[in-house]
């Protein structure tokens, strides 16, 4: 509290809401009381007209964390989850989660919310709330199928933190709902490189029948088609989910793709370094082939930090092979000289795995290594010493000079490790060596005492060995180094010690097990594996913490293994694309935009492919949700289309559309216009127009662009960008430009043009579209009118048909005719619509009266009297009409 | 997802802390404090720590340790990522990113990271959403802020937040309208004892400084696209159009930004710009050794090799060097054992060289290794890789912008072993 005075004092002005908001959320939990005071601040603010207020009062209201508001919050939520800003409902999908820790016996009801959440088409909520369902619900699957496509194609327009969430929850999502791709490849794998992928008998069976059945569900290739553009991201994590998109989904032939990007983020800061050099470590392993082409993108620099030098050198031992490897063990040359001597013990350690994984150069890394012996830095030689210890296991036949060079090092070396392996070995092949041997074993039984304990056990191996084999030299030193043995400080040396006397000396307690003894001891080894650390890292999805630290993160989602058989596809249909699943090729492979929005839709029917049916496309779906702007609007589908990236939250949909060009003078090309009442996609001033081009030829038409411009003075045109790739025959795009008509109902000519022809078109907006909805009170209204009288106010009496004299038949006609905002009315008999004109912003109250024997009075009061006695003529006959 | 952030400076004391979620004792980061003792250095601090409870996600930048604190499962480069933008936005709006820095705008610290995040899920990154939210400090503002008691929190809401192109403020005006690209490329290289190259790649970024009034709406095409072999775009740039017809067309972000980096083909041959010649040998029986470097310029197309930096890592039998150059200035430090070189521009008529003797610890034998040999140097006017921007135009908007594009070549990581 002291603080929070002091607060006061030093800040001026409104900055203190901002800070009092950062107190309360980090003090509500210890002080509820106090942050309870506050709470109806924010109630009165979730109802503020405007969005991004309501958005910030819900967003702090949950994160005040006392359990007391619960229920509050939980109502708010609600109501924020059906709000008409795209944003609000952003943010509700966050408070989901923060009323989910706050208090977790609410899960079913935040479902429900989840469940409406996700249904919305709104590339603002698309991240939010898979985050929402990831945290909460992440095991409902089931919520997904009927959002699956949408969020597939909205995926690219999401902002950057959300598509990675997405991504990651897709592929869980589609390890079990698709076959695997795999199983195909395999069998074409066979014949090129068979230990690509390790399969048993009993699965070749299969492939070979699944050869022959295996065809990508066409939801699977969607997705993998919709997120590798972002490979290109900017964002390093966005790049590394698609890759392991890819890696767990994609058929193996197209998972290459990926590595490219991979070593692109090689360039970034070492932390991101660290994390892309791991898992491509991981990769490596499974899939040589991959990386093999960016050998020289892993070479470690002087400059690099250890642990991202130990990562490159685990990837370029990875990468090894008989074509590379002579270049790769020159590098190594380099690195073993390395001033860094971590680094140069690692290196030698990959040697090793080099030498034991190709056999072409075993010889030659082993002679390396021997000479490495004679370096001067002994963590060189102990870890050399170690490395070729575990090599002469594999083939101990003829080394024996080896052996006897080690022996020598013995007098130098003082890592345990290294004279612990110096000493197996010699113990190991003892008989090679038969006259060093027991020298070694009176060298050490003299410094027994000051070993470490690695190297004392070590001691005590080998004269055990030595007792077996040559006990006539040894037998005495032997015993010698057991009885210090069994007074040592370690219990493990005594136990040793214990257990070997009584194994090899021949005493009448010892059982049958001695007789055995030399075959216990000198039994044929089998020789270690030179493994990667990275090996068993697989079965954790890449790019998760968990892969990270191998180890299972809490709450890591498992991902699942393909289903054999795949589930119901058809889960997935959503109602208005459910016909487009069944057409034909043609259709399929316009997969995105206009075609799957198409409720009736045919590839042969090209005059009806049209923008009329776009519209009518759109329409039908019937649970958009409506934008903050114009009380009564729908935030439409986010339509991407081949050229033009756009995401819209349309305020109403318009049905009409107008006729731009007919199909018989463009010689083909027809093109329909009409009002998308997109705010603000060009600026402030600019009506959004939607241009729809049809190409009803059989040939495809190139370059289509906006040529030559007649304007008024004073109006202008943000123009589409020019088509520059074509549209194939009978294919529809779609592009949006904007024309700031400065209020005037003149028309705007240009030039359509092609690659080979121009038309001369005309867009005359009515008056209707020139307006942008505003949301007031009924209070502000009136406020409003009563200054926009006199000359400034126009009205008519108009006779009302029957069936329009209710409220909602009214508001929806005259919403339809004129981009005008509903104003709340008290009285049933008046409505009120108000509205800006888009250019000069100047207020347009629009007052419908019914009076009776069905009559109405219309009112519109404006300072642009010319645009408002426009707008009246306009709407008479809206009402008057049946 | 990300529950706090700690800030931790050099000397290993936590100085700022923000939760956004539930509180978490600042002794969770003792584990951190741990594994930075077992790290000999900054530098080899594992990004990634786990607790018993919690993990610990980390990012080195600018001498400082920002370290995020998560509960569970999260893809590690969704928070590193999102740290690094964090310390970029520090940059942007202080110019600098210092421990000084931030305790001196703590206020807008707060503020700046209570945007960023809510619940610990990212809202806002993007500098020009925030920058309408909280306005940067300036000197000005400063004054004027301490007279008249106003702040740094905008007035207008920002509306960026809900618009189609979130990357652009509405309502951008300038009296000059100018657009300025800088083409730059960056030879990452290794070059062996005899002068030979092992590896060498082009990496190039183009950084735009937009300032243009309205929306417009921009076309940038190159002669050679087909040079460019991988690209990462900006968030403005319409991948589309890129894929069909190699030309980027995109509604540029007010300010200054990065839009687009990119790697020039493997195929394609680099030119290296210098050569180093060297002659570095410690003798076993001696404790002198000798040490000479020459640098000298090839295939620049005739231009000005300038701002050549040449660092070595001595070994640490080094004890100290005795050189004189040709010109520039050179420094030794016998702590850390880094020689520096600083040589300015080389003269093709004269080059450059660092010629002595170098001393070392009695009694030591001789170092396996040579020091490798770190080299910076910049090239004006020329993109190695032969870039070239062929139009720049303007859609949308009726005046005439002034265009200018820059090109420079520099040493990215360019190191020859010696």
């Amino acid at each position: 509290q002291l603080k929070c005075k002091n607060m006061f004092s030093l800040l001026p002005g409104h900055i203190i809401k901002k800070l009092v908001y950062v107190y309360l959320m980090r003090y509500a939990e210890e002080q509820q009381d106090l942050a309870l005071l506050s709470i109806s601040t924010f109630q009165r603010a979730l109802k503020d007209p405007n969005q991004l207020i309501r958005a910030s009062a819900l967003r702090v209201l949950s994160s005040i964390r006392v359990p007391i508001i619960v229920p509050i919050m939980m109502l708010a939520i609600k109501e924020a989850s059906s709000d008409l800003s795209p944003y609000v409902r952003k943010n509700a999908a966050h408070a989901i989660q923060k009323l989910f820790s706050l208090d977790p016996e609410q899960k079913e009801m935040l479902i429900e919310v989840i469940e409406k959440l996700l249904k919305d088409r709104s590339t603002l909520v698309a991240g939010s709330v898979v985050m929402a369902f990831e945290e909460v619900c992440p095991d409902r699957i089931d919520l997904i199928h009927k959002n699956y496509r949408k969020l597939c194609n909205l995926l690219v327009d999401v902002e950057e933190w959300g598509q990675v969430v997405i991504i990651h929850m897709l592929t869980r999502y589609a390890r079990t709902q698709f076959i695997s791709p795999w199983k195909v490849d395999e069998v074409v794998d066979e014949y090129n490189e068979s230990n690509f992928y390790e399969s048993d008998e009993e699965q070749k069976e299969k492939d070979q029948k699944m050869k022959t059945t295996y065809t990508m569900d066409p939801d699977h290739r969607l997705l993998l088609r919709n997120t590798k553009p972002l490979l290109q991201s900017r964002n390093a994590a966005v790049v590394m989910a698609v890759a392991q998109l890819y890696w767990h989904l994609a058929p193996k032939s197209e998972a290459g793709i990926v590595s490219k990007s991979l070593v692109r983020l090689l360039r970034s800061n070492r932390e991101v370094q660290y994390i892309v050099l791991q898992n491509i470590a991981t990769m490596s392993i499974q899939r040589k082939g991959m990386f093999e082409p960016y050998l020289k993108s892993f070479y470690v620099r002087s400059t690099d930090p250890t642990m991202i030098k130990t990562l490159k050198l685990e990837i370029l031992t990875n990468l090894a092979n008989e074509a590379n490897i002579s270049t790769l063990l020159r590098e190594f040359q380099t690195y073993v000289k390395s001033q860094d001597k971590q680094f140069a013990a690692a290196t030698i350690q990959a040697i090793g795995r080099c030498a034991t994984n190709i056999t072409e150069v075993t010889d030659t890394c082993l002679n390396g290594l021997v000479c490495l012996l004679s370096n001067r830095d002994e963590i060189v030689v102990a870890e050399s010493v170690v490395v070729i210890k575990k090599l002469l296991q594999t083939q101990p036949a003829h080394h024996g000079e080896i052996i006897k060079h080690m022996a020598k090092l013995l007098d130098n070396i003082t890592v345990p490790v290294a004279r612990a392996s110096i000493l197996w070995l010699i113990g190991e092949y003892c008989e090679r060596v038969p006259k060093i041997a027991p020298d070694v074993l009176r060298k050490t039984a003299k410094s027994f005492t000051n070993e470490d304990d690695l190297v004392k056990l070590q001691i005590l191996n080998l004269g055990a060995k030595l007792y077996l084999t040559n006990s006539k030299q040894t037998k005495l030193l032997t015993q010698y180094v057991l009885n210090l043995g069994k007074y040592d400080q370690s219990y493990d040396i005594r136990d040793r010690t214990r257990f070997i006397r009584q194994l090899i000396v021949p005493n009448e307690k010892s059982g049958a097990l001695s007789k055995y003894a030399k075959k216990i001891f000198l039994a044929q080894k089998p020789a270690p594996l030179l493994e990667s650390p990275f090996k068993d890292r697989d079965h954790f999805q890449l790019g998760t913490l968990s892969h990270t630290l191998n180890s299972r993160a809490t709450g890591y989602l498992e991902l699942s293994d393909w289903p054999e058989v795949a589930p119901d596809p058809s889960v997935r249909n959503v109602d208005v694309t459910e016909s487009v699943r069944h057409d034909s090729e043609d259709v399929k492979k316009k997969a995105k935009g206009i075609s799957k929005r198409r409720s009736t839709s045919s590839s042969s029917d090209t005059e009806s492919s049209s923008s009329e049916e776009c519209s009518s496309g759109s329409k039908s779906e019937s649970d958009s949700k409506s934008d903050s702007e114009s009380g009564k609007s729908r935030n439409a589908t986010s339509n991407k289309v081949s050229m033009v990236k756009y995401v819209t939250t349309q305020v109403s949909v318009p049905t009409k559309t107008h006729e731009l060009l007919h199909r018989m003078s463009g010689k083909g090309l027809a093109a329909h216009y009409h009002f998308s009442r997109q705010p603000g996609i060009f600026g402030d001033h600019m009506v959004p127009v939607q241009v729809t081009v049809t190409n009803t030829t059989d040939q495809k038409i190139e370059n289509i662009h906006i040529g030559e411009k007649k304007l008024p003075p004073g109006m202008t045109m943000h123009e589409f960008n020019p088509i520059g790739n074509h549209i194939l025959a009978c294919e529809v795009a779609i592009m949006v430009q904007g024309i700031d008509f400065c209020d005037s109902t003149q028309t705007a000519s240009f030039q359509l043009c092609t690659k080979d022809d121009h038309f001369s078109v005309n867009i005359q907006p009515p008056v209707g579209e020139l307006l942008l909805p505003v949301t007031m009170s009924e209070k502000d209204f009136k406020k409003e009118q009563g200054m926009l009288t006199g000359m400034n106010e126009t009205s008519a009496t108009i006779v009302v048909a029957p069936q329009n004299s209710t409220r909602l038949v009214i508001v929806e006609r005259v919403v339809k005719a004129a981009n005008l905002g509903v104003v709340p009315s008290g009285q049933d008999n008046i409505h009120r619509f108000a509205a800006k004109t888009v250019h000069s912003g100047s207020l347009m109250l629009v007052t419908v009266e019914l009076k009776e024997s069905s009559t109405a009075q219309l009112v519109i009061n404006t300072e642009k009297t010319v645009i408002g006695s426009v707008l009246l003529q306009e709407l008479k006959p809206v009402l008057s009409q049946g | 997802m990300i529950h706090s952030l700690f800030l931790i400076n050099a000397s290993g004391d936590i100085f700022l802390e923000k939760h956004w979620k539930s509180v978490v004792s600042r002794s969770v980061c003792d584990y951190f404090f741990e594994a930075q003792e077992r790290a000999s250095e900054a530098e080899n601090v594992p990004p990634v720590i786990p607790t018993p409870h919690h993990y610990l996600l980390s990012v080195y930048r600018h001498k400082i340790f920002f370290v995020a604190v998560i509960q569970s499962e999260v893809p590690p480069l969704f928070v590193i990522e999102f740290l690094h933008r964090v310390v970029d936005t520090f940059q942007d709006y202080f110019g600098v990113c210092s421990e000084v820095i931030i305790k001196d705008n703590v206020v807008v610290v707060y503020e700046v990271l209570e945007e960023m995040l809510d619940n610990g899920f990212p809202l806002a990154t993007e500098s020009n959403i925030l920058k309408e939210l909280i306005k940067p400090p300036t000197i000005l503002r400063t004054v004027v802020n301490t007279i008249t008691g106003s702040t740094n929190v905008g007035d207008q809401l920002p509306t960026g937040q809900l618009s189609v192109v979130p990357w652009r403020r509405t309502g951008v005006k300038y009296t000059n309208n100018e657009a300025y690209f800088d083409v730059i490329e960056e030879i990452d290289a290794i070059i062996d004892k005899s002068g030979s190259t092992i590896t060498a790649e082009i990496q190039g970024v183009i950084d735009a400084c937009v300032k243009l009034t309205g929306m417009p709406d921009l076309t940038l095409s190159f002669m050679n696209p087909r040079l460019l072999d991988d690209v990462s775009f900006h968030p403005c740039v319409r991948f589309k159009r890129w894929e069909s017809e190699k030309i980027l067309s995109f509604i540029p972000p007010d300010g200054n930004f990065r839009l687009l980096s990119y790697h020039v083909s493997a195929q394609n041959l680099v030119a290296i710009p210098v050569y180093v010649k060297h002659n570095i040998s410690f003798r076993d029986s001696s404790s002198l050794g000798r040490f000479e470097i020459t640098v000298g310029p090839k295939q620049t197309m005739g231009k000005t090799v300038e701002g050549v930096m040449v660092t070595s890592q001595m070994p640490k039998s080094v004890l100290n060097m005795t050189l004189t150059p040709s010109q520039g200035t050179h420094v030794f430090d016998p702590v850390t054992k880094l020689l520096s070189w600083d040589v300015g521009k080389i003269n093709p008529q004269k080059l450059p060289s660092l010629k002595g003797s170098v001393s070392l610890q009695a009694g030591t034998s001789k170092p396996d290794e040579n020091p490798t040999i770190n080299l910076q140097f910049k090239i004006q006017q020329l993109a190695i890789s032969g870039l070239k921007v062929n139009r720049l135009d303007m859609y949308g908007e009726k005046y005439k912008p002034f265009k200018g594009i820059k090109y420079m070549t520099k040493a990215g990581k360019f190191q020859v072993r010696t």
